[in-house]
């Protein structure tokens, strides 16, 4: 039995198969082949599988989002098929003996480097649609892996980190808990762990070694513990913990349908975090009141080329029409800092915490931002939409992005499209600057939501990516707090209602805080919403109030 | 042989997408068809070729169709340009 202790950033208690996952190497071997016939045969093979699960992608795509998303995977599956790819491909074999995997990079390089020289820059982009296609041929004939995992059966899947695109591509019924070596509690991987509802381990180093594939692996996200090949005494505790989880989910099941009410009747709205269309059911599934953070950044994480406004409606209005009525906010794009998208073409910058990211990139390059609020707008007659902005710090932004919104209204209008004329706008309380001047923001939106974890790092000027930052990066700290309350009450003065929708309002210890200065809803992982209904039944905020607002104040708590 | 000339209406020209779509639609008919823009011309079932060309909004392209079923495929060819593109 080995027992390795990491950090526990999504609670519960699962057993699996371990597995490591497989990421595509990115330098491929050169070699000389003599059997060139052969080799072509390989080849062909490859390219037939990579066509076959292209299919499969725009099947997928297809049926999630419609004919304009599948298009771009059939043509890339016409890419693989082409016909000077492949003569290209075929000579370096025959005439020059290479292997596959090299003729396949090689002419990948060549065709890349034709589009990138051309002087048109969405030509030049269509260069990662070549690299693409060719790495996916690449991965076939080398044996890794597309979307990291080949198992019948479901597994404890352990990771040096995943990127966000990599984690968007993870075939999400094969995975049971997550370890990673490296990550932060507010990492992709974490966040993702939480939607799922299943356990996670962070920041275990090189501790659990390759050998341990295969064996059974027991994980317990409370305590961030690892155990291989328990032995039967510690088994069964585990097991037990199991069924206890179990147990405890059927007790919280008979809240569903309850309303969350304290017990003096202050009420509060608990609503989720999701990051694709997909996550709607255990929104549903966990009896949430509505969406208080629809991530948009997933579509463009998802495809290789600026989504279409046809994708993106399509999408959004999944979400809307599955949600039946009941309120969706949707974060328009967030990327940038730790979220890169490779079409976006950003430069590299030092510091991308603080760099171009979210609300910044669209009003840059407003012809982004222009396609996402049409496909919105158009989305919002198809149930309840709320439009939210990432990033703010000055009132101008908000002004400029309203007036995008009036603009795209207008020529909707003249186009006959119909769209919801009560759509409220909002934005995200999650930098100093706009916590210190929401009582001037109020006046311009109909909502705020505070991003704890990024208000957190601003605040505190703490790296929340950073695992040696551990004990620096405080969510509780009192600067983090009072400003949640300013906010709060500057919200309140201007008739506006403020939410929470960072990991922190899912943190039982803060309800009582949160209950107390008057947050109005809380946005939460789905699996969080009946256990934060719970807590907030069983509070009394006239018996606590007082007291949090002192402790906000208090010496003891100011150090 | 059938041929007809079209001016390219879409802002972005002939990228990936509308390329792809192009291909399949020209996958349908027997007939070989060639577009050309210029001194250049490559066989419309190419697709990294065609989009090599960097077709772009306000060019003019020649399209040949040549085979069995020409007048058909011609026909339903220029619909889809004047539809798609």
């Amino acid at each position: 039995m080995i027992s390795i202790q990491g950090k526990g950033v999504s609670t519960g208690v699962a057993i699996g198969p371990l597995y490591f996952y497989q990421r595509a190497k990115s330098t491929i071997d050169r070699k000389t082949v003599k059997d060139t016939a052969a080799e072509w045969e390989r080849f062909k093979a490859a390219q037939a599988k990579a066509v076959e699960q292209l299919g499969e992608l725009a099947e997928k795509a297809r049926r999630e989002a419609g004919d304009s998303a599948a298009l771009l995977f059939e043509t890339h599956q016409m890419m693989a098929e082409d016909l000077d790819y492949e003569e290209s491909i075929q000579g370096l074999i025959q005439d020059e003996n290479l292997n596959a995997e090299a003729a396949v990079s090689d002419t990948a390089a060549q065709f890349a480097e034709m589009f990138a020289s051309m002087d048109d820059p969405y030509m030049q982009a269509r260069a990662a649609d070549v690299k693409d296609v060719s790495s996916r041929i690449v991965a076939v004939l080398t044996g890794a892996i597309q979307g990291g995992i080949d198992s019948s059966v479901p597994v404890i899947l352990i990771a040096d980190d995943l990127a966000p695109s990599e984690t968007v591509q993870l075939d999400k019924s094969k995975i049971l808990g997550f370890i990673t070596e490296g990550g932060s509690g507010s990492s992709h991987t974490a966040i993702l762990a939480r939607t799922m509802g299943i356990p996670a381990i962070i920041g275990v180093g090189k501790q659990v070694k390759p050998e341990c594939a295969g064996h059974e692996v027991i994980i317990d996200g409370a305590k961030g513990e690892i155990i291989i090949d328990a032995d039967p005494a510690t088994r069964n505790v585990m097991l037990g913990k199991i069924e206890e989880q179990k147990k405890n989910r059927e007790m919280l099941e008979r809240l569903k349908g309850k309303p969350n009410v304290t017990k003096d009747g202050q009420s509060i709205r608990i609503y989720c975090n999701i990051g694709s269309p997909d996550d709607v059911a255990p929104v549903l599934g966990n009896d949430a009141g509505g969406i208080g953070l629809f991530r948009s950044e997933f579509l463009y994480l998802n495809c290789d080329d600026y989504p279409s406004e046809d994708y993106q409606f399509e999408a959004y209005k999944k979400v809307l029409s599955d949600m039946e009525g009941r309120e969706v906010v949707i974060r328009t794009l967030d990327i940038g800092a730790d979220k890169q998208i490779g079409y976006f073409n950003l430069p590299k910058e030092e510091n991308p915490a603080m760099g171009n990211r979210a609300l910044r990139i669209c009003l840059n390059r407003p012809e982004v931002f222009h396609t996402q609020l049409r496909a919105l707008y158009r989305a919002s007659a198809y149930g309840k939409l709320l439009i939210m902005f990432p990033m703010v710090t000055s009132v101008w932004e908000v002004r400029e992005a309203k007036k995008m919104c009036e603009r795209v209204k207008k020529e909707l209008s003249e186009e006959g499209i119909p769209y919801s004329e009560d759509v409220e706008i909002g934005i995200m309380i999650e930098t100093p600057a706009a916590a210190v001047m929401s009582d001037r923001l109020a006046k311009e939106v109909d909502f705020f939501s505070c991003g704890t974890n990024d208000l957190t790092q601003y605040t505190l000027a703490c790296d929340r990516q950073n695992a040696d930052l551990g004990r620096f990066f405080n969510p509780h700290h009192p600067a983090v707090l009072r400003l949640l309350k300013m906010v709060c009450d500057n919200a309140h003065k201007n008739g506006i209602w403020v939410g929470i929708c960072g990991e922190l309002g899912a943190d039982l210890t803060l309800t009582d805080t949160f209950l107390s200065i008057g947050i109005d809803e809380l946005s939460v992982s789905p699996r969080a919403v009946l256990p934060l209904r719970q807590k907030v039944r069983e509070t009394t905020v006239a018996k606590v109030r007082n007291k949090v607002l002192e402790d906000l104040l208090s010496d003891e708590n100011s150090i | 042989m059938k041929t007809f000339e079209y001016t390219i209406k879409d802002p972005v020209g002939i990228h990936a997408r509308p390329a792809g779509m192009l291909v399949k639609e020209i996958k349908k008919y027997a007939s070989t068809v060639t577009i050309s823009k210029g001194e250049k011309s490559v066989n419309a079932l190419k697709l990294m070729a065609l989009m090599g060309m960097g077709i772009k909004q306000g060019d003019t392209v020649k399209v040949t169709v040549e085979g069995a079923d020409e007048d058909t495929a011609a026909a339903e060819i220029e619909a889809f340009f004047k539809a798609n593109l």
